[in-house]
């Protein structure tokens, strides 16, 4: 067992690039995420797993980070908002939120946006019921989830009307 | 170029949706502290003893209490009742008593569950009843911190004549705002250089009047900035005061920066929440359906503060007569203080109700005054500011905070629209109290139409400089007018112009017999609810809900109906799902885990509609909007109940255990 009193070495992916972190083994991944490493794009709303502000993907299963101690991380892939744009170019959720409305006061947009791109990879055509289900562990307390709602439908759209563009039938 | 009506990018929209946007947790400064604050367990009592136990190095530690305040101990508000910190006596659970500051977050908690207090306890009240009762005076000497009346006609003659009398109590709870970041703020303070707070807030310039005060600096010496702001809802208001105090105190003993950022359940345990409420109302009804008289008693629960009760006590009294016409009226309102931590302003709302599946459908017609209350934007004096940039475009100065409301978007959307330029070669400076004039709160549905219009004057004011120096002519580009900016700045080193409210003609209110105009003007809606009853588990499931509103002229399609959606959502939860459980004095399900707020699952398509009829003294037509939406959801929630189980329900939030007991018990 390790002792969670003394550091420990840490080896995994952040957003594509190798990390190795000398880190407490129980401390919260959201703090790592955000103190160590700088990465400020995930938030914490309330520690307790409710709100989903902390999303990120582990292996592309999305968590909540502040519930994950960074022993977990150890050869994983992790992937935080800061990772989703692929550079200058906005992801199509990303696109599609700022378009719709998706985003107001924006705290949990990090994590509604990495929900939905999760949303999306699993369930290429998701029905309403499917994006309800999808996003009921992110709370948002300004938009009332409509305008998120048309954001994932609009990523949607676009998404599938590319794939039909690269791979014709 | 057309920007009014469109729906225009966010201006903040692309860092919020990659992360960038900096919240004041994500800000950490060189050889920063964090700050605790060490708070009262009992609801009323005298401290006897603090004292400082455990394993801790005591030492290391930055410690505050009322003695170190070099100003008054007070948070300025509208009366100075409350204190920064507690000195002797205690008036509710979780009341400040002592700060600690340490660079070592882990071992600071470790500190501050240390700290042993010893309270000597005296009585307290918790209900409306015991304190309209006197059961024991807690403030002032009658436990009222406001009260007001309003009369027209004679309401005493009309229930000898009416043919019908209506009478109903209403109780309304109290809500927690939950916006998804908790307060913090970060401050630096020193005697030399005087004292910068960083924060999350809506009102900079209340926290600038709290600080001048805790202080007792000049104002120069208070700086003030708001930085990103995940989310208000009224409970960013005065708060925002109270721990920027804390941080800047922290700061100015230890001669360090110091952040206090609350975790979820200090911030649900010991901020302002939604004031509950209780109404009774009498109406007397002729046959042929005309409303002869209305008799209205309307009391809320300030907890053991005034902070600002009398404002939203004030809003209630005008708006509590609902949108009729009545000949007879007489209004009876009251501020009471309990031992509770002080409620605050919340997104306003009434509850002005008049009904194995059980299906029902109700509704509610409501109204909602834009701007401050009476004289309220009188005595504001807002100002708003714009100014040429070196490049050529122009940036608004106001201290109105974006807080995911759109105020960035619709700023930039009025000067450009009034200007005649592109919406991007408009900015919107950050609120800061040591740059932008003070443009009054970011409350009471008055950002749009109140500062908006002001903004729409400041840059006109640029306008008429550019074309009295002959810089501009008449029919002018985008390219001409930078080119006029630029050579006037080039001219006379500035270009700045300031616009100050002035009340619209015909506008008239009078304070002593709290009659006239209390808003410039109204917004009307009325709302559809069709909700589902499950006999068997007495969950009531909102199935469908239309929202038709009258708002003046709609600025921004999307962000008005986002506003609406994001109401609406928040008026389901405040009627059916979120219940504070207070035991004395204290809110004891402090989590989300047992707060419950909905979730995407759990709200039905929101369908707004909007119709527009420009207002004359709004900015290209506009009145208010944020807090329209919390009026009428419940209402119209609690008809479509009454008219699917012929229970009349009289208070939310409506749990499942209250509508087993109002149906009776019986199951489907």
């Amino acid at each position: 067992m390790a002792d969670a009193s003394r550091k420990v070495e840490i080896n995994c992916k952040v957003n594509g690039e190798a990390r190795t972190l000398q880190v407490y083994p129980m401390a919260r991944l959201l703090d790592v995420l955000r103190e160590e490493l700088r990465l400020t794009g995930t938030k914490e709303g309330c520690g307790e797993g409710e709100c989903g502000a902390c999303s990120v993907l582990i292996d592309n299963v999305l968590v909540n980070s502040c519930l994950v101690p960074v022993l977990q991380a150890e050869g994983a892939e992790i992937k935080t908002i800061e990772g989703i744009a692929s550079g200058e170019q906005l992801h199509a959720v990303q696109e599609a939120f700022i378009a719709c409305g998706g985003a107001q006061c924006g705290i949990c947009t990090p994590g509604m946006v990495i929900a939905a791109v999760n949303l999306l990879e699993r369930t290429p055509n998701p029905s309403e019921a499917d994006i309800r289900t999808g996003l009921a562990g992110n709370l948002c307390r300004c938009t009332g989830y409509m305008k998120i709602f048309e954001a994932v439908v609009r990523a949607c759209q676009k998404q599938n009307s590319e794939a039909r563009i690269q791979n014709p039938e | 170029m057309q920007t009014i009506g469109r729906p225009v990018p966010r201006k903040e929209g692309r860092d919020k949706v990659t992360g960038q946007a900096r919240y004041v947790d994500d800000l950490i400064f060189p050889e920063m502290l964090y700050g605790a604050t060490v708070r009262s367990a009992v609801a009323r009592g005298r401290i006897k003893k603090i004292s400082f136990e455990g394993n801790i190095p005591w030492d290391e530690f930055t410690i505050v209490t009322a003695k170190d305040i070099p100003g008054e101990n007070c948070v300025a508000l509208i009366l100075l009742d409350q204190p920064y910190l507690a000195d002797e006596f205690i008036n509710h659970p979780e009341e400040p008593i002592l700060l600690l500051a340490h660079p070592d977050k882990h071992l600071l908690e470790e500190a501050r569950r240390n700290v042993q207090l010893e309270i000597e306890p005296l009585p307290a009240i918790f209900t409306l009843e015991d304190s309209l009762n006197r059961k024991e005076i807690i403030w002032g000497e009658d436990n009222l911190f406001k009260s007001y009346k309003v009369e027209k006609g004679n309401v005493d003659e009309v229930w000898q004549s009416a043919d019908f009398i209506i009478e109903g109590e209403y109780e309304t709870g109290a809500q927690e705002q939950l916006y998804i970041e908790n307060n913090g703020v970060i401050a630096i303070a020193s005697p030399e250089d005087g004292v910068t707070v960083w924060g999350s807030m809506q009102c900079p310039y209340y926290v600038h009047k709290a600080l001048l005060k805790l202080f007792g600096l000049p104002e120069d010496k208070i700086r003030v900035v708001q930085v990103e702001t995940g989310g208000g809802f009224g409970g960013k208001e005065e708060y925002p005061s109270m721990i920027a105090g804390h941080a800047a105190l922290l700061s100015w003993k230890s001669g360090r920066p110091v952040k206090i950022v609350y975790d979820r359940a200090e911030d649900m345990a010991s901020t302002t929440k939604r004031h509950p409420s209780w109404t009774k109302h009498r109406t007397a009804v002729s046959r042929d359906g005309k409303l002869l008289g209305m008799e209205i008693d309307f009391v809320i629960d300030g907890g053991a503060y005034a902070t600002l009760s009398a404002v939203v006590l004030s809003r209630g009294t005008i708006h509590a007569a609902g949108p009729y016409s009545c000949p007879n009226v007489r209004i009876k309102s009251r501020a009471v203080a309990t031992n509770a931590p002080p409620h605050g302003e919340e997104r306003f709302a009434e509850s002005n109700k008049t009904s194995r599946q059980k299906k029902g459908m109700g509704f509610a017609s409501f109204m909602h005054g834009a701007g401050f209350t009476g004289s309220g934007e009188k005595y504001l004096e807002s100002v708003v500011g714009a100014e040429a940039t070196a490049d050529g475009r122009v940036r608004i100065l106001a201290a109105s905070t974006e807080i995911g409301q759109g105020t960035n978007t619709i700023f930039a959307q009025i000067a450009a629209e009034a200007l005649r330029l592109d919406y991007d070669s408009i900015e919107v400076a950050k609120p800061d109290t040591g740059a932008v004039p003070n443009s009054g709160p970011t409350v009471a549905s008055r950002t749009c139409m109140i500062v908006g219009k002001l903004v729409e004057s400041a840059v006109l004011g640029l306008k008429q400089t550019l074309s009295g120096s002959g810089l501009l002519k008449e029919n002018y580009t985008q390219e001409d007018f930078r080119q006029a900016c630029r050579s006037y700045i080039e001219q006379h080193g500035a270009l700045k112009s300031y616009s100050k409210y002035k009340a619209p003609p015909g506008i008239n209110w009078d304070d002593e017999k709290y009659e006239g105009d209390a808003y410039g003007a109204y917004a009307w809606a009325v709302y559809v609810a069709e909700v589902t009853i499950d006999t068997v588990t007495y969950e009531a499931r909102v199935d469908d809900f239309v929202a038709v509103q009258e708002v003046g002229k709609v600025i921004h399609p999307i962000l008005a109906a986002g506003q609406i959606e994001g109401g609406v959502a928040q008026a389901i939860g405040y009627t059916l799902f979120e219940n504070v459980v207070w035991k004395d004095g204290r809110m004891i399900n402090n989590q989300m885990t047992n707060y419950i707020i909905p979730t995407a699952a759990d709200i039905p398509p929101i369908r707004v509609f909007f119709e527009e009829n420009p207002y004359a003294y709004g900015p290209a037509g506009a009145k208010g909007i944020g807090e329209l939406p919390m009026d009428g959801a419940a209402p119209a929630i609690l008809n479509a109940i009454e008219n699917a189980t012929g229970a009349s329900i009289n208070h939310i939030p409506l749990m499942p255990e209250s509508l087993i007991e109002a149906l009776g018990g019986e199951s489907g």
